[in-house]
């Protein structure tokens, strides 16, 4: 991200794969380890996110002339709450187990370090078309990311996904993943994971 | 007596029974980018810690007096927003001002508190808890900025250790850390029967 200029395909390839959110950059990390127990909320909630960073990303492109530098941020914060706000009411109404579900985590997308990271280091800097992309590719990203960790989890503690039991009859679940420990651990051996695939090709 | 009694266990329990950091997730991105040094994680909890006391009070102040009354509960994520971003303005004014060093060496991390989730966290739990009374809400924003503060030192003092231990080259840096960090939370699951 050295040039401010980016293309639409370096965007793309960037939030699926050079760049993932989670375990490239390591941001976002509360609501990744705090949702993925199952992956109802975590689909959920990387949907959610998504629409954010679509919103957002193409309202910051819109009105990236006229920000001013020492403002930038509480103008990036207020947008996003805005459009938080739109979320939260929306899973309010249609579905409101897994609002209760989230709880807290919702509105916490406010905060979201992927979000404003997206904000500042691309949409304030492009056209609203790469801006677009770039939200879109990073926000799947970050589905995905959630998803596998959440299936992981879920497999492990419930021997389920989806509520529909995979495991073997005599499998023992395992609770501890249910709890922050499975959380902290599955994604610090997820990250290693990682490195050791990158280590491998460069 | 009795209200002191109720004071003092609510502080107890949002520093060790739920602690932000290791029960409810929040927090995660300073507490692994800025506990390298112990010195500098002190720092930066107690700014934490300034910042939360002041939002989690303004911001049940602002619920109470003003957003429930006048029926404006919508606009609550855009409120407390612009008050813990006002709150770390004036964190960084006064940082500047008469700790020039400390200062520089947060750099990015100090504006980012306003985008650190145990801030705006502990403001819609108090909502969510139902604290009911001034006094609770400010001993429970105070205690989550100290159990904020004791989370970030103990990681910090393991991570000074870790430099000097052979982690396996795949694990070096943030995946060790978190897994730390979950040893620490089975840990501080210890404390969960304490207070009811």
């Amino acid at each position: 991200m050295a040039a401010n200029t980016m293309t639409a395909k370096g965007a793309l390839v960037g939030g699926l794969w050079t760049e993932v959110p989670v375990l490239r950059l390591i941001l976002g990390m509360c609501p990744t380890l705090a949702v993925t127990a199952a992956v109802k909320p975590a689909l959920t909630m990387g949907l959610s996110v998504l629409f954010v960073l679509i919103c957002s990303n193409i309202v910051v492109s819109l009105m990236r002339d006229l920000l001013k530098p020492h403002l930038r941020i509480l103008m990036f914060t207020l947008t996003i709450a805005t459009f938080v706000t739109i979320a939260d009411l929306f899973l309010r109404a249609f579905t409101p187990q897994m609002s209760e579900v989230l709880g807290p985590y919702v509105p916490l997308i406010i905060v979201n370090c992927i979000i404003i990271a997206r904000a500042e280091s691309c949409a304030s800097k492009n056209g609203i078309f790469v801006s677009a992309v770039d939200a879109i590719s990073m926000g799947i990203g970050f589905t995905i990311v959630l998803c596998i960790l959440a299936s992981i989890r879920e497999l492990l503690a419930t021997g389920t996904i989806f509520d529909i039991p995979i495991m073997w009859k005599s499998f023992v679940p395992w609770a501890a993943m249910r709890l922050p420990v499975g959380a902290f651990i599955t994604l610090g051996l997820m990250l290693g994971f990682v490195n050791l695939l990158t280590a491998k090709k460069s | 007596m009795d209200k002191f009694y109720i004071l003092l266990m609510a502080f107890i329990s949002i520093v060790v029974v739920n602690n932000l950091v290791f029960t409810k997730f929040l927090g995660i991105c300073p507490y692994l980018g800025v506990s390298g040094r112990i010195d500098m994680a002190f720092g930066m909890g107690m700014a934490v810690t300034f910042v939360i006391t002041l939002a989690g009070s303004l911001t049940w102040l602002i619920d109470h007096m003003v957003l429930v009354p006048l029926h404006l509960e919508i606009t609550r994520y855009v409120c407390y927003i612009l008050v813990i971003a006002g709150a770390v303005q004036l964190v960084e004014m006064y940082l500047r001002k008469f700790f020039p060093p400390l200062y520089e060496s947060f750099g990015i991390f100090l504006p980012l508190i306003t985008t650190n989730c145990a801030i705006l966290g502990l403001c819609l739990f108090l909502n969510v808890w139902g604290i009911d009374n001034f006094a609770e809400a400010a001993v429970l924003s105070f205690g989550a900025g100290i159990g904020f503060t004791l989370a970030i030192c103990i990681m910090a003092g393991i991570r000074e250790q870790l430099n000097f231990s052979d982690v396996p080259e795949c694990l070096r840096g943030a995946p060790i850390t978190l897994i730390t960090a979950g040893l620490l939370t089975l840990a501080f699951m210890g404390f969960a029967g304490m207070i009811k």
